[in-house]
């Protein structure tokens, strides 16, 4: 058994439900007790949906134990095919049903229905939502692909790819379509297929049709990509184009194997990001110090993003999927850090604490860790909020992409610099030490400034929180005069110098830390 | 007085994909797709109310999937539940589940030592494999009480419908109860969660009308548990607690028969019903309620304009349905089309039932097609229903309402008839405002 408070992914079945929500045309009956519809919700009210997902659960209650939920299930099989008439039918159990061992595959075969019924086999007690939708949408490719449907003679066209990864509930999945459709479009490449997103069984019929794949979320569509290449000899490009240097090598790539010329693409004037970073208004991100935590696909472009293209010094990478954890382990020995490979939110929460980072990158649950110590944050990945799905145009992919991007991760930050200038007015008779950053809620906290020492909990959350105290050295006291002058650095580098001192004096031995250790201190850390 | 039941055309005609069945016995029975959730779903409001009290839930990964979107956000870094999920070691025998529980207890245990109260929560899996957390519970309470007491019940989809997890753990406290012997004094007790601000109110109320001894359950804190026993008067402020009814009677305590206490009628009924019990004048006790009863017939004819004659569907959700229909009814001038509970229990709703109007279209269970089915051929102004179904019904049309806004929100008693109210009037009166 695993204690699990908080998880970054659902069971596999809700990877099932990402996939055949994402699809048109297709109907997927679960076998399942009451209460596992709560999966609805996700899509219903998170992503905003205005239909239902495809799903049918059969709803079986104790009573039907021991009796009769076979039968129970392919009523409801016969019955969803009636109503809803799908291309065709996913069929699967939920973590309950898998124990009782009903055989859904057998069951909906037996009712000879007139469309493809796609049995899933999802270990509910060992795998999770990611892996679930990876095996679902590779099933469907599997089951419903015309392996007779080859691309034309190459003659007099244009070339064509399928999109493959993009689902119901991703993480700004609609935009990156958005935007690498028009790439493409830039680049003279037609679009044969988007899948999961939007497709059809029809349209996974005629995937053979296209020259080649692209794999925009590895997690979800890495599986059935190399199905497609080993099966049908359709090559595929894995470089995600998240950030600027990795879309143009996402543009160098997809051109070199269709054949185009790419450099009308690559010279994309609305790509801003590269300047802004340039720009002497930027120069403070020098070597902030970052927290990345995320799907191992968005983690790891983030980590490159903000090394190479704003550079911040990472001083902390992972992600929750262990599927990853070889691209993570070999992203994170690029950065000189220990990669966090987990699905424990305390440990990371732990692990923030102890890198005292100036900037978290991470999901939702970061977010809600960042907040509570006053860190700022910005989502790159999912599990998904009802924020993640804003009303604007909004991608993480290609040169937009990048744009919004900076944005994004830079405006915690800006209203940092904003402190900086406040904190340098600090003694004028308006400003007060204990007034709090003004861009964190307003809230008046005192041990803000070293919140990552003394975590400051707001006072409706602190019934429920405890927080790991982090270790602090043995230190020396500090003198009247030290203190004080501490007090004059900004608060947001402040818990770092104390730490750094106290560490330094520790390990000179010196029991009592005044100026001169301070600034020693300052001088045996300068880069 | 439920009469014939029969399917009237809404004027603005609207053909079904499927002519619902024409039923003609009182309650529509419906077996099949039920959007609803299960029991768990009550630990998300029990853990705020039971402060010193920790649920682990002994599930799956889908289990913890559930509490973590019913809680919405994730406010808490630790919060007063969690998930021991079962895995496939634990299923194949290569671990002891009892042993692997006793290890996760433990953890828990050194990690809040603050917690008085470890509810075990039991789930589809764990009763699917039988894995008995009553021996479990026994098992380690003996070794952590009395500093923290270990008790169980279960939340399980297949056995609880949504509010039936809080009737099931009530249940489970029952036998925590200290005995009151036949020579106590009579105490009055209310049952079901109410939100602290709420069981305050309705505290004054009794102390005004003279009735001093009163206890409830749950309480904040597990030390404070009231007696019970032959001298014990329950009302009900939940109308989901069947089960937690019938063990309290085994104790020798009496049901107060009564309205639920929602609107200005609910409420007078329901403390009138103990007012009666514990003989105090009905002078006295017209005059302690009068001032709440007028301000709540106040604040609930602000609504009225806004409700009256617009017609409602309850889909089945917490049982709160009928209660609520019979405000809506009684006090706003609604009209209940359709009254779906996921559990019908006509002894504690014999009230209710009785003054809802002729006619009203009753249903008990769920056929989650059909039953949209008749909602899109009765097309109500109102739909209460839950949160995988609201959007979509907006999206063809229709007003909904989030029935679980109506178990997390404060609604019973006087001070509340009007937030009540505006609960159901705020998404008409939003499709009113808006012009895009």
């Amino acid at each position: 058994m695993q204690l699990a408070v908080w998880t970054y992914e659902g069971p596999p079945h809700v990877g099932a439900m990402r996939v055949a929500t994402a699809m048109n045309g297709l109907h997927y009956v679960l076998h399942a007790p009451q209460g596992d519809t709560y999966a609805d919700l996700l899509f219903t009210m998170i992503e905003r949906r205005g239909k239902r997902p495809p799903v049918t659960y059969t709803t079986f209650q104790a009573r039907d134990l021991g009796k009769d939920t076979a039968s129970i299930f392919q009523n409801a099989a016969r019955d969803a095919y009636e109503r809803f008439q799908p291309q065709a039918l996913l069929v699967g159990a939920s973590c309950t049903a898998e124990l009782i061992q009903d055989d859904p595959a057998g069951l909906a075969e037996a009712l000879n229905l007139p469309c493809p019924v796609i049995p899933l086999e999802l270990p509910s007690y060992q795998r999770k939502e990611n892996w679930g939708a990876a095996e679902t949408f590779y099933r469907v490719v599997r089951q419903l692909i015309d392996k007779d449907v080859r691309p034309a003679a190459r003659e007099g066209r244009r070339p064509l790819v399928n999109l493959l990864g993009p689902c119901a509930l991703g993480f700004r999945h609609r935009d990156d379509v958005a935007e690498v459709r028009k790439l493409l479009g830039t680049l003279g490449i037609d679009v044969n297929c988007v899948a999961p997103l939007g497709a059809a069984p029809d349209d996974i019929r005629t995937l053979g049709r296209a020259d080649f794949n692209i794999v925009l979320y590895p997690e979800i569509g890495g599986e059935a990509a190399r199905w497609l290449q080993q099966a049908l000899g359709q090559p595929a490009i894995r470089t995600v184009p998240i950030g600027v240097s990795a879309t143009a090598e996402f543009i160098e790539e997809v051109s070199a194997l269709a054949g185009v010329d790419p450099t009308t693409a690559l010279a994309d004037e609305a790509s801003r990001m590269p300047w802004w970073s340039r720009s002497v208004d930027s120069t403070y991100l020098t070597g902030k110090r970052v927290f990345i935590f995320g799907d191992a696909t968005h983690a790891i472009a983030a980590a490159r993003i903000a090394h190479e293209e704003l550079g911040f010094e990472i001083c902390g990478l992972g992600c929750y999927n262990r599927e990853f954890a070889r691209e993570m382990r070999d992203a994170a020995k690029l950065y000189n850090v220990e990669p966090l490979i987990t699905d424990d939110h305390l440990l990371v929460e732990d692990a923030i604490l102890n890198a005292a980072p100036e900037l978290v990158l991470g999901t939702q649950m970061e977010r809600h860790i960042a907040k509570r110590f006053g860190i700022p944050c910005a989502v790159i990945s999912s599990p998904v909020h009802v924020q993640d799905f804003p009303a604007r145009h909004s991608p993480q992919m290609g040169f937009e992409g990048a744009n919004v991007i900076f944005d994004t991760w830079i405006h915690p930050l800006v209203m940092g610099l904003e402190e900086h200038l406040l904190t340098m007015f600090r003694d004028d008779f308006e400003f007060s030490d204990t007034a709090g950053p003004s861009h964190l809620h307003g809230k008046s906290h005192p041990a803000a400034p070293e919140a990552a020492r003394q975590p400051a909990l707001h006072a409706d959350l602190q019934s429920d929180v405890t927080l790991a105290e982090l270790p602090v050295a043995e230190a020396g006291s500090w003198t009247a005069e030290a203190e004080r002058e501490l007090k004059k650095i900004p608060f947001f580098v402040r818990g770092k110098a104390r730490r750094n001192t106290e560490a330094y004096a520790t390990a000179q031995g010196r029991n009592v830390i005044d100026l001169v250790t301070l600034y020693d201190a300052k001088a045996h850390y300068a880069r | 007085m439920i009469g014939e039941i029969t399917l009237t055309a809404p004027e603005a005609g609207c053909a079904p994909s499927r002519q619902p069945e024409v039923l003609r016995a009182g309650v529509i029975r419906e077996r099949g797709q039920r959007e609803v959730f299960c029991g768990l779903t009550g630990i998300i409001w029990l853990h705020r109310k039971m402060q010193d009290a920790f649920f682990l839930v002994v599930g799956s990964r889908t289990c913890a999937h559930l509490l973590q979107s019913a809680a919405g956000v994730m406010i808490f870094a630790e919060p007063r539940f969690a998930t021991a999920i079962i895995e496939e070691r634990d299923l194949a025998g290569m671990a002891d589940c009892q042993d692997e529980l006793d290890r996760i207890v433990d953890r828990l245990l050194t990690r809040r030592p603050e917690i008085r109260t470890l509810f075990l929560v039991g789930s589809c899996p764990s009763e699917v494999i039988k894995l008995d957390l009553g021996k479990a519970a026994q098992r380690l309470d003996v070794k952590f009480s009395p500093s923290t007491r270990i008790l169980n019940y279960s939340g399980s989809g297949i056995e609880t419908t949504f509010t039936e997890g809080e009737d099931a753990c009530l249940t489970a406290i029952v036998p925590e109860m200290p005995a009151a012997s036949a020579s106590d004094a009579a105490n009055l007790l209310v049952v079901g969660a109410l939100p602290d601000i709420v069981e305050d109110q309705f505290g004054r109320l009794f102390a005004e009308i003279g009735i001093s001894n009163v206890g409830y359950l749950p309480t904040r804190r597990m030390a404070d548990l009231p007696p019970v026993g032959p001298n014990t008067r329950f009302l009900l402020a939940q109308p989901f607690l069947t089960e937690t009814t019938g063990a309290l009677q085994r104790r020798g305590a009496t049901r107060l028969d009564a309205l639920f206490p929602f609107g200005a009628e609910g409420t007078t009924d329901w403390l009138r019903a103990a007012a009666d019990a514990f003989g105090v004048d009905p002078m006295h006790f017209n005059r302690v309620v009068a001032p709440g009863r007028e301000r709540a017939k106040r604040a609930i004819a602000h609504r009225r304009e806004r409700l009256e004659g617009k017609r409602i569907t309850f889909l089945p959700d917490s049982q709160l349905e009928l209660p609520l229909a019979r405000f809506l009814a009684t006090e706003l001038g609604m009209i209940p089309v359709e009254v779906g509970t996921p559990y019908l229990n006509r002894e504690l709703n014999a009230r209710e039932l009785a003054l809802l109007p002729q006619g009203t279209r009753l249903s008990e269970g769920q056929d989650v097609d059909l039953q949209l089915d008749r909602v899109r051929f009765d097309r109500p102004d109102l739909t209460v229903c839950g949160l995988g179904l609201a959007n979509p019904l907006e999206a063809e049309g229709l007003s909904t309402k989030w029935a679980i806004e109506l178990v997390f929100s404060p609604i019973h008693g006087f001070e509340q008839a009007g937030d009540l109210a505006e609960l159901f009037a705020r998404p008409l009166r939003r499709r009113d405002v808006l012009r895009v």
